[in-house]
């Protein structure tokens, strides 16, 4: 029984270290973002940082407004979710219910292949095949558009919602089904009020994180959406997202200066927005767990 | 290094700031740059040694007309008050205007012979090099932007307009005829010694020099 005992603390006391490790990272980063960004608001109030309409770190004087930005993000994140989402969903649905195994077994892999793709080669399909693309079917000035980010965006979430979801409905006990069918609803029927629904969780929970690399997407955005920090009135404009600012301007400021902190603040506008969605998905998928028990 | 074999000298990339910080920090001994000294970087002991010449051309696609502009000409259109090529000659096509990000060297230069007080319109599509801007208006006939002059013979479908008349040349950089024109610098912390004095002082020869103009740059007059 000693010997029983030991064994079992010793193997606690191992493993909380290596844990806690993850988590003291991810709490160091988050102090550093903080502490490297909240000089800013020793020059500018943090009035003017959110709500100012004007990004332009280097005029004289100069303006940090990071509402175009913010919104930048959230249009081509959007964009993204509108065509990965129904796409994912349905693919999952049909790779899990509809497709015969041996086509599943062949698909399911190499879908997965390509959400491993860098994400500087998207990148570098979009600028090369899309952008002319999105130009000359759209008749606009320029192809390089908040639309085109979307795309973008979309092809490289759709490998990891779709997989996700498959998943999720793979893992619908068969009894529902059964019992769907045996009520004599057709398969149609059952997939869509019985096995989405029993699946939901696991759904949303890869919509969630396809959202996450959606928003922190830098490379790929940054070469197809034309880096105008100006308020997208319309899909077909070029816009600017954050993380594009933060990757442009690092490189070239000056250490410790407004520009330098300016651009760290954005950093904590990100972590601050991934921390609101991460808590809003959490609670929808406890709730969504609770409503079937 | 091929005549001094015991001597190593690592060159990395990154643009004028990045350099200038590093120098700051002591991670480097010489930074190269497009762009002058900023007082505060001065104060720090930093020098600066002028070792070639750049002309900043505006180009457009080799499709576009249009041959030349007044310098006050594109200012309009970077400002973004001239909207179509046919205001200045070209043809009916809206203009889709390529600028660097605020933070490069090249668009110091831009923005100080060609834009000042005025900024750069927002709408102003941003490319990260001057590599990047080549490709962006070889790809696009609306398109209108900016790079240094050694970048024009390495993009295929891309010409330079002549400014008030000049055409960017070795002989309009060196004598100042052209309007934008800028000196590229080596910065050093203090005045050089050693491997560094030596390195600075060979760019400065006419061997160094003659590289300079392999490289699409105007050496120094």
């Amino acid at each position: 029984m000693k010997g029983k005992i030991r064994l079992k603390l010793s193997g606690k006391v191992l493993t909380a270290p290596f844990a806690s490790v993850s988590i003291l990272a991810v709490f160091f980063i988050f102090l550093f973002v903080f502490t490297q960004g909240l000089p800013l608001f020793n020059q500018i109030s943090p009035f003017d940082f959110l709500f100012n309409l004007t990004w332009r770190p280097t005029a004289t004087p100069p303006s940090f407004g990071v509402i175009p930005l913010i919104l930048g993000s959230l249009i081509v994140t959007l964009l993204a979710l509108l065509i990965s989402v129904p796409l994912g969903i349905l693919g999952a649905v049909y790779l899990a219910e509809i497709a015969n195994p041996k086509i599943r077994e062949l698909l399911k892999p190499a879908i997965e292949v390509l959400s491993g793709i860098p994400s500087v080669v998207y990148g570098f399909f979009g600028l090369v095949v899309l952008v002319p693309l999105v130009q000359n079917t759209f008749g606009l000035p320029t192809g390089e558009t908040a639309l085109t980010g979307g795309i973008i965006l979309a092809i490289m979430i759709l490998p990891t919602i779709l997989s996700i979801s498959e998943d999720a409905i793979s893992s619908v006990p068969v009894d529902y089904k059964e019992a769907s069918l045996a009520l004599g609803a057709t398969k149609w029927r059952t997939i869509k009020s019985v096995t989405i629904p029993a699946a939901a969780s696991g759904i949303t929970a890869g919509i969630i994180l396809g959202l996450g690399r959606a928003i922190g997407e830098t490379i790929a955005v940054m070469m197809v959406t034309g880096g105008a920090p100006i308020i997208p009135t319309s899909i077909f404009y070029p816009v600017r997202t954050l993380t594009q600012t933060i990757a442009a301007e690092m490189g070239e400021t000056v250490f410790g200066s407004t520009h330098y902190s300016a651009l760290f603040a954005i950093g904590i506008v990100l972590f601050i927005m991934t921390l609101i969605l991460n808590s809003v998905a959490i609670r929808l998928i406890k709730r969504k767990n609770g409503e079937r028990r | 290094m091929d005549a001094h074999p015991n001597d190593s000298i690592i060159v990395e990339g990154g643009g004028s700031g990045v350099g200038i910080a590093a120098l700051i920090d002591g991670t480097c001994d010489v930074a190269n740059s497009s762009r002058k000294l900023k007082d505060e970087e001065k104060q720090k002991g930093l020098i600066e040694h002028e070792i070639a010449l750049d002309a900043v051309c505006v180009i457009v696609n080799v499709s576009n007309p249009v041959e030349e502009l007044t310098l006050e000409q594109v200012q309009k259109i970077f400002k973004g008050e001239t909207t179509n090529w046919s205001e200045v000659g070209g043809p009916n096509l809206e203009m889709v205007v390529y600028t660097r990000e605020s933070t490069s060297g090249t668009y110091e230069t831009f923005e100080s012979k060609v834009m000042k007080p005025d900024n750069v319109t927002l709408n102003a599509l941003t490319k990260s090099s001057n590599g990047e801007m080549a490709q962006a208006v070889s790809g696009n006939r609306n398109g209108i932007g900016y790079v240094g002059i050694g970048y024009l013979a390495r993009a295929s479908d891309i010409k330079a307009l002549k400014i008030n008349g000049v055409a960017p040349t070795t002989e309009t950089v060196q004598n100042g005829t052209f309007p934008i024109s800028r000196f590229l610098y080596m910065i050093t912390k203090g005045q050089p010694e050693g491997l560094a004095k030596d390195f600075v002082d060979f760019v400065k020869s006419p061997a160094g020099q003659k590289i300079v103009e392999e490289q699409g740059f105007v050496k120094m007059p």
